[in-house]
């Protein structure tokens, strides 16, 4: 189809109209023949949000009562029947939810149920830019089968994207880093092919957090920014943080949570913050034009010689050569960061990384 | 009579698998391999009972608990265990990059299995070790001259160990100038091998990794950022593991030196360089080698191996002790050395495999070495040529130019058109007998694949493997479940690796594994 994302009813209305099959019946079918043949008990809403792909597939599901759909637009389903069918699932204590969708689907799915309970992703919708889901739809249901089994259980907190759809109707890949999603993990099997284990990918956070931590001085407040790198910084310290959200801590306490660029500007006035932050979004930026609220003015106000950038080596591999990239919205700004950093990856180590505009 | 058919291509491999249990539940108490007969009356009142001149400290009190076993059962475990392996002897080993897998002359080891070295203690008298000394001192002659640097020590026990002796005379080369606390970092690159940056953390300082820039050579402009008056050295292999040579690499040395930093050259991929550049016209403060690799001494299942530091004159007063001197007359062990670092490893070195990497050089000679550089790089780029041909794989950085003596290649094309990942294929190479080394981590470049042939592989074996990656490749785009499912002629088949995170789920010793277990020795 020509059409780009299918957020809100309308745009799916017309995607019906123009002849197109929604395609997560087909890609839940190919995903669901391979759990076929395992005892296992399957957990569905009714009728076209699971029950009838599961019953063409040969399975026998028990059904979750999900809200009414709305009486007029018969055959649709909202966002709200998604976070209301993934909130049943994991209500029902089913050992994992299996979705099928894009982008729109995992952010739904985060909002319902968070990022502690073992989900995956079938590749259904038009875009795919979060790490949540398996790399075909037949990939993901052996991945669930394995997982399942009990053959393959690390589990991964993986990225859920926010895809800006205006700057992607103009063929502009802009990313929002929407929050996390725990999936399995086996790198043949997923989107995300360049995590090392989970557990090495723990090793290093920590080894990360224990040179940050080194470097915090006791009487400064921090700008802590998103992402699970960032998280291992205040799990050291015994600090509680927002995974999505920016925090100002120090190294004793948490100041403030999830805070607006409003706040950390007020903030500014009062102290000199740093910052440590870690690229998210999967794209290569260290700020991007979703990074809010870590805006153009607030990274101004800090100055580069503040910003602590972290990272595992993993991120830095995945560049394949290419340098940083920084995308504030603001060339003045993208001037300052540009050149060559210090990135740490570990306990006294660091790589000296290209950064440019 | 008709001829039989030539064997077909590619070979019908298959290992053998003996499922053999672990030694220690072989055991049978009180079962002895050699019955010893008891001491004859004579003898016991002429010399005593050594054991009583023994210190108490080293007398054992309960029994060690080896296993009890025959000699017919330990020879047969053994044996079984030797099938069950891939190696030098065995395969066309040409897929360890940079280990640098070439044949280990047998005739070498009949020479190391000589008395007159297997009963020397290395405390006897210097007097009655001359020989070894002799082969001592003219090894690190022969390295002086290969490196062009000015002294050669061989005491450390392998690669790593010889990077931390450089690493160590640098340190000890900033504290004679009172600068060791202020230069506390030590730079190397994402290419060279990890052992650069993990010596360096041993010996306490802090690391800087640069990684290579878009053509895939480590990045000069990363590097002036990366230098400052803390900086106590680089690190660095060349050609690094891409098989390119940094062509700018006396720009990387001097830029290290202006910032008042040393500079340390890995040579674990000098068999394609032999004869023909030097670490001393690099600008190097110092380097070393592998004997193992480029010198032929055996590789061992990871030891023992051994390694060469060589030093220019500036580090020349730290080296480690004793080092191996001449006074024209006799050979002897200098201790008087104020500024040393003191040891890095028991004794003096590996003596078996100084003394067969000695005889190897000796019946090559200088040109023979230059000789087999040459082959090494010839074999590389016969071998670069051939399987560049194959669908799906690729050679990314410096298209077009040729490299020294190993290359590391990308299946990165085939992943995308077909769904199998390197390590996949790896596993299937098994199935003829063969094996590849994919990359250090974190993989800079994806899906790789890292292949050195050295000298030692003639063109047919070199055709044998590339008709096997070939063969894999096919199968990935027509019947790739056969890869996925692989190995199917080995000796053990896919195994599972999760549990390796957890330390609940295995051990490294039968001792570990007891107390894990909560069993009893013995």
């Amino acid at each position: 189809m020509g059409l780009k994302g299918s957020d809100g009813l309308e745009v799916q209305q017309r995607a019906r109209q123009l002849g197109a099959e929604p395609l997560a019946q087909h890609r839940t079918a190919e995903a669901l023949e391979r759990l076929c043949a395992l005892p296992i008990e399957l957990l569905t809403p009714p009728a076209e949000m699971g029950e009838a792909v599961a019953r063409r597939c040969g399975l026998d599901p028990r059904l979750i009562p999900t809200s009414s759909l709305p009486a007029e637009s018969p055959g649709f389903t909202t966002a709200d029947d998604t976070r209301r069918a993934a909130q049943a699932m994991r209500v029902a204590g089913v050992d994992l939810i299996l979705f099928a969708g894009g982008d729109g689907t995992a952010r739904d799915i985060y909002d319902a149920i968070g990022s502690d309970y073992p989900v995956l992703g079938i590749p259904a919708g038009v875009k795919i830019h979060s790490a949540v889901f398996g790399l075909t739809p037949r990939r993901t249901g052996e991945l669930a089968a394995e997982f399942l089994r009990g053959r393959h259980t690390r589990l991964h907190e993986a990225e859920v994207l926010d895809l800006d759809e205006a700057a992607y109707r103009e063929d502009q890949i802009v990313t929002r880093l929407y929050g996390y999603l725990k999936i399995p993990y086996r790198r043949e099997y997923v989107q995300n092919q360049k995590v090392p284990t989970p557990a090495g990918e723990t090793v290093q956070a920590q080894a990360i957090a224990a040179e940050v931590v080194e470097r915090m001085r006791p009487d400064r407040a921090y700008l802590l920014g998103p992402g699970t790198t960032t998280r291992a910084v205040t799990e050291r310290l015994g600090l509680p943080t927002t995974l999505v959200g920016v925090d100002i801590i120090t190294r004793n306490k948490v100041l403030s949570m999830d805070v607006g660029e409003r706040q950390i500007l007020e903030m500014l006035e009062k102290r000199p913050l740093g910052m440590i932050v870690t690229p998210t979004g999967g794209q290569g930026f260290l700020f991007g034009r979703g990074s809010q609220p870590l805006s153009p003015e607030v990274i101004r106000r800090v100055g580069p010689d503040d910003i602590l950038v972290i990272s595992p080596t993993s991120k830095i591999a995945a560049l394949r050569g290419q340098p940083l990239r920084v995308d504030s919205g603001d060339p003045e700004v993208d001037r300052l960061l540009s050149g060559y950093i210090e990135v740490i990856t570990g306990y006294r180590e660091k790589v000296i990384y290209r950064v440019s505009a | 009579m008709k001829p039989v058919a030539p064997k077909p291509m590619p070979r019908r491999f298959h290992q053998a698998r003996w499922d053999e249990p672990v030694i220690f539940e072989l055991s049978k108490l009180g079962q002895r391999g050699v019955l010893l007969p008891p001491v004859g009356a004579a003898i016991e009142r002429e010399a005593g009972n050594p054991a009583r001149a023994l210190p108490d400290a080293v007398r054992r009190t309960i029994p060690p608990a080896l296993p009890e076993m025959s000699q017919i059962h330990v020879l047969r475990h053994y044996a079984r265990l030797s099938q069950e392996n891939l190696g030098v002897d065995l395969n066309i080993d040409v897929g360890q990059g940079t280990c640098t897998m070439k044949y280990s002359p047998k005739v070498n080891d009949q020479l190391a299995r000589t008395p007159k070295l297997t009963e020397l203690h290395p405390l006897q008298d210097e007097s009655t070790a001359q020989g070894i000394l002799e082969v001592m001192y003219r090894l690190e002659g022969m390295l002086k001259e290969i490196s062009g640097m000015d002294r050669v020590t061989l005491q450390p026990g392998a690669g790593s160990s010889a990077i931390y002796a450089n690493v160590c005379m640098i340190r000890a080369y900033h504290a004679s100038r009172g600068q060791d606390k202020q230069r506390d970092e030590i730079i190397t690159t994402i290419f060279s091998h990890p052992s650069n940056a993990a010596a360096a953390k041993v010996a306490g300082y802090k690391v800087i990794t640069l990684y290579p820039d878009e053509d895939g050579y480590p990045d000069l402009e990363a590097l002036k950022r990366a230098v400052s008056d803390r900086t106590a050295a680089l690190l660095i292999t060349n050609p690094e593991d891409t098989g390119i040579f940094n062509p700018r690499i006396e720009e990387f040395v001097r830029v290290v030196h202006a910032a008042g930093g040393l500079c340390s050259y890995d040579q674990a991929n000098a068999n394609g360089i032999l004869g023909i550049t030097r670490a001393r016209e690099a600008g190097f403060d110092a380097s070393h080698f592998n004997l193992h690799k480029t010198f032929s001494t055996p590789h061992g299942c990871g030891g023992p191996a051994a390694g060469a530091s060589c030093v220019t004159g500036t580090l020349v007063p730290f080296l480690p002790v004793p080092t191996v001197e001449f006074d024209g007359l006799k050979y002897y062990l200098d201790y008087k050395r104020p500024q040393s670092i003191g040891k890095v490893r028991p004794f003096y070195g590996v003596a078996p495999n100084i003394l067969r990497a000695y005889a190897w050089i000796m019946s090559l000679g200088a040109d023979g070495l230059r000789e087999a550089a040459e082959v090494a790089v010839l074999n590389n780029n016969y071998l670069m040529k051939k399987v560049l041909a194959i669908r799906g794989l690729s050679a990314p950085y410096a298209k077009g130019k040729r490299r020294i003596e190993q290359v590391r290649y990308s299946w990165e094309q085939l992943t995308r058109e077909t769904g199998v990942h390197s390590e996949e294929i790896e596993t299937r190479a098994a199935d003829f007998g063969m094996h590849y080394w994919t990359s250090h981590h974190p993989y800079v470049v994806p899906e790789p694949m890292t292949l050195e042939p050295t000298e030692s592989y003639s063109k047919s074996d070199l055709d044998e493997y590339a008709a096997m990656l070939k063969q894999i490749s096919e199968e990935a785009y027509t019947d790739p479940q056969v890869i996925k499912t692989a190995p199917h002629n080995s000796t053990v088949h896919q195994t599972h690796h999760e549990p390796f995170d957890n330390p609940d789920e295995w051990a490294v010793t039968w001792r570990a594994y007891l107390r894990k277990t909560g069993q009893k020795e013995g």
